[in-house]
């Protein structure tokens, strides 16, 4: 046989995720995407035009942000369920103080809402950190803290789209290069998320964290420190898409976004983050997020109640992660991974 | 005799890479077959085929000369086929006798477990292994060596026709290899077939009547033990003449670097003190469980001494954490690669730059091209046999993944090195290579500390040795004029010599 020899960089394909076989996943998404695409054109060919697409992604800005912030939470096998209700929170903030003081500028609202969510995530991460609480018991918590907060802040009211400046809803709008601010933003994060899972030592330490956690302990990596600063990332994308959320749909009350956790875990999921840690990348998360928001957006052009649509993009969900669940399997991966979804406090 | 195991043309690809192509392999009632190959020969994949956890992508496997199919582990269980894997899967949260019978449990006359016969069985099994442990202790409490002859415990309670061994001795010492070898004897005169695969070659001409020498996935040779030379094997292994194993070479011994006085934990030893010098490779010297492992760990930060002080380079060093001993310049490479060196599921890159990202870094990023030199340095050093270094280091062979985790702690260029158990599980080849890089290192200056349970590995290699019996200090000796039968009385003590 050709001996399997030394190979240098040169000879190597250049890689965007982490884990070279993601790149075959990913072309699997990308095809899932287009074949689902092709499917709605046959009856609604208005939904594949450029202008519809672009709409499309614009809807799905906001679930791609988020999904990237808990992307790197599920990688270093943790999950983060308070993502929801962090927006539910951070947009009940800024939306009050826009209704009341219209004169803050937009800046330092935005800022504002990177804080306070990038606050709440790291409330979460230092309960799972130092407390030692599984993440998933802690994000139960304070999801529902979150809320909670968000009631008492507003005392239940609704803060509806006359009250808010012009210049809060408009931002976002704001048509540049064809596509709303709105989209450049979530282009955005996905460029600086990629440098981060791919470039730097944090983004690595998640990977290395969620791979074999006893491992990295050993390379001199702490394993809570680096757990509480993915939380504290996605808190601050999350704290973020609170006012992205918003603004969009111009009001804010206590039930924002609710539920929506569910959804941001689905896009990681089918985009082949692993539940049990240390696999995932961005093109996959961002995939997983798109093919979501194509569904949710071509299920009510075709006509279907609400229910059944809950129905059928769940159906979706599992198939797409049984597909993916074969693809890692034919991979080639270890053959009996010790611990399957565990989420362990360490 | 009428053989009992036949593989006819075997061959398993992965993406990349042709595992096995084409072997053949015959194993006989009464006889021990040695199989023998360098790291990434394929031994291991053949295990799986064997035991229906890979499927063959062609040839044959005949069982007393009809044809048989593995789909499952199941149905090589049913074929009375049973193996000890080289990288034993077990579960932490269980006890013993649990992980010994999972999934074959005895079931009384209502179809329910039965709890007794399991407990009572696993304690004979234990019993006939002269295993110290307890079939109700939880697995996770048990060191390496003692998981181990779990494995073997597990493997050995089904009652089989073949029995595989994959490296069954690389976590064990003298005298548990010494109780393996009588029940492997046993085993033989029940007329059980066995393959028995190991890198050292001592054992090999010892227990092995037959051979099979595989290279590159392909068998090389085989035939009767007794009619083979070790050079002949190794040279059939390796295709090449292997320089001789274990050249430390002269170096100029320095200063103390790290000093260790009193050096105690609750549990684990007690009073430890030594002196590590520039130049110097100390090797450590006992019996599993005699708490070198757990020095080392200690040292390195991952536990907490309860009296005692620790210098390096004449100051007082208080290490908290494996970062503050990395940061102190001391680094230490984990016999367990499995749970304690390697994340499987990331490239050989990032694997080995791990524990230097800052020396492949440029203002807070990590520089891909650095990052590969790098990795391909050490790749290149320790001869890793990888089909590209984007692989998952979990996709290597046993051997191979143990190089990539060597390669990840020399690569933080510490001044203060402790090696557990360096060569475990590597070919005589590559064992040169780690051998000669060791004494490199030594000679620009670096303080090592080798545990080692092989006894030519620690008489070839090391300056001094310190012997550790029980958690105690049970020895010092120099170089000169030191045998093997000293280092094993000391690590014994009169009762383990009469062994
Ligand atoms: N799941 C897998 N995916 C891809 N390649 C694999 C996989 N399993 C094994 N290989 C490759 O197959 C080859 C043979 O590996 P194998 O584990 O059988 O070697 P081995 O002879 O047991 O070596 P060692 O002495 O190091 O244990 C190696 O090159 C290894 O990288
Ligand atoms: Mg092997």
């Amino acid at each position: 046989m050709d001996t399997p020899e030394n190979t240098g960089p040169d000879e190597l394909p250049r890689r965007f995720g982490p884990i070279a076989s993601l790149v075959r996943r990913e072309l699997l998404l990308v095809g899932a995407v287009l074949v689902l695409l092709a499917l709605i054109a046959i009856r609604f060919p208005a939904f594949v035009t450029p202008a519809n697409l672009a709409s499309v992604f614009n809807d799905t800005s906001i679930l791609i942000i988020m999904a990237l912030g808990q992307a790197a939470v599920i990688i270093t096998r943790s999950i983060d369920l308070s993502v929801a209700a962090n927006v539910a929170l951070t947009g009940m903030t800024v939306a009050l103080l826009n209704a009341h003081v219209p004169e803050l500028p937009l800046l330092l609202l935005v800022a504002l809402a990177f804080l306070q969510g990038l606050v709440l995530g790291a409330v979460n991460g230092f309960l799972v950190w130092k407390v030692g609480i599984p993440s998933i018991v802690v994000t139960l918590g304070t999801l529902t803290i979150y809320r909670g907060l968000a009631f008492v802040l507003s005392g239940g009211a609704w803060i509806n789209s006359f009250q808010f400046s012009a210049g809060f809803l408009g931002v976002p709008r704001a048509e540049f290069l064809h596509l709303p601010l709105l989209s450049w933003l979530a282009v955005a994060v996905v460029a600086a998320t990629t440098l981060v899972f791919d470039r730097t030592s944090i983004g690595r330490a998640w990977f290395a964290v969620g791979g074999n956690p006893t491992a990295a302990v050993y390379a001199g990596i702490d394993a809570g420190r680096t757990r509480f600063l993915a939380f504290c990332f996605s808190g601050l994308l999350s704290g973020l898409c609170g006012y992205l959320w918003v603004s969009r749909y111009a009001v804010a009350y206590v039930d924002v976004a609710s539920g929506f956790e569910l959804d941001v875990i689905a896009a990681c999921v089918i985009g082949g983050v692993s539940i049990a840690g240390g696999i995932g990348s961005v093109g996959g998360t961002v995939l997983g997020a798109l093919f979501l928001g194509i569904i949710k957006n071509a299920l009510p052009v075709v006509n279907v109640s609400p229910f059944a649509q809950m129905a059928i993009s769940g159906a979706i969900i599992i198939a797409a992660v049984t597909l993916n669940t074969r693809a890692e399997r034919k991979g080639g991966r270890i053959i009996l991974r010790p611990q399957v979804a565990a989420i362990p406090a360490e | 005799m009428a053989p009992l195991l036949q593989l006819r043309g075997i061959s398993k690809f992965f993406p990349g890479v042709k595992a096995l192509e084409g072997v053949e392999l015959t194993l006989r009632p009464g006889r021990v077959t040695a199989l023998i190959g360098e790291n990434g020969a394929g031994k291991s994949t053949l295990v799986k085929i064997l035991t229906g956890i890979y499927q063959p992508d062609a040839g044959e496997i005949l069982i007393e000369g009809r044809k048989v199919h593995f789909d499952t582990p199941e149905a090589a269980q049913r074929a009375r086929i049973t193996a000890i894997h080289q990288e034993t899967v077990l579960f932490d949260e269980l006890s013993v006798a649990e992980n010994i019978y999972l999934g074959h449990a005895p079931k009384n006359r209502f179809g329910l477990v039965n709890w007794a016969a399991i407990r009572a069985r696993s304690m004979a099994l234990l019993h006939s292994l002269d295993a110290p442990i307890k079939a109700t202790m939880l697995l996770k409490n048990l060191s390496i060596a003692q998981r181990h002859l779990v494995a073997i415990a597990r493997a050995l309670s089904v009652d089989s026709n073949v029995v595989i061994m994959d490296e069954p001795t690389a976590a064990l010492s003298h005298k548990e290899v010494e109780d393996l070898f009588r029940i492997l004897a046993r085993l033989k005169a029940s007329g059980k077939a066995i393959l028995f695969i190991s890198h050292k070659f001592e054992e090999l001409h010892r227990v092995a009547d037959d051979y099979v020498v595989f290279r590159d996935g392909r068998t090389i040779g085989a035939g009767r033990m007794a009619d083979a030379t070790h050079g002949e094997l190794v040279h059939m292994m390796v295709g090449r003449e292997v320089d001789q194993v274990f050249p430390k070479a002269p170096a100029t011994i320095g200063a103390a670097i790290l000093s260790v006085k009193g050096y105690s934990h609750p549990t684990e030893f007690d009073n430890i003190s030594f002196d590590l010098r520039k130049g110097e490779i100390l090797g450590v010297y006992g019996l599993v469980g005699a708490g070198r492992s757990e020095l080392c760990q200690s040292l390195f930060g991952m536990t907490h001494p309860s009296a005692g002080s620790v210098a390096i380079d004449g100051t007082f060093v208080s290490i908290r954490s494996a970062a503050d001993a990395i940061k102190a310049g001391l680094v230490y490479v984990p016999e367990e690669r499995g749970r304690h060196g390697a994340v499987l599921a990331m490239p050989i890159v990032e694997n080995v730059t791990l524990g230097s990202l800052g020396a492949v870094s440029q203002r807070g990023f990590i520089r891909a091209a650095e990052e590969f030199k790098l990795a391909r340095h050490y790749a290149q050093r320790f001869d890793l046999r990888a089909s590209s270094l984007s692989q998952p280091v979990g996709t290597l062979s046993g051997g191979n993944q143990q190089k990539v985790v060597i390669g990840k702690w020399l690569a933080t260029k510490p001044k203060v090195i402790f090696l557990d158990e360096p060569t475990k599980g590597i070919d005589i080849g590559s064992k040169s290579a780690v051998h000669a890089f060791m004494s490199e290192l030594a000679g620009q200056g670096l303080a090592v500390l080798m545990i080692s349970s092989e006894l030519p590995e620690i008489l070839g290699m090391a300056d001094r040795v310190l012997v550790m019996k029980e958690g105690r200090m049970a020895g010092f000796f120099d170089r000169e004029g030191l045998t093997a039968e000293t280092l094993v009385q000391a690590a014994t003590g009169n009762m383990g010599a009469l062994r």
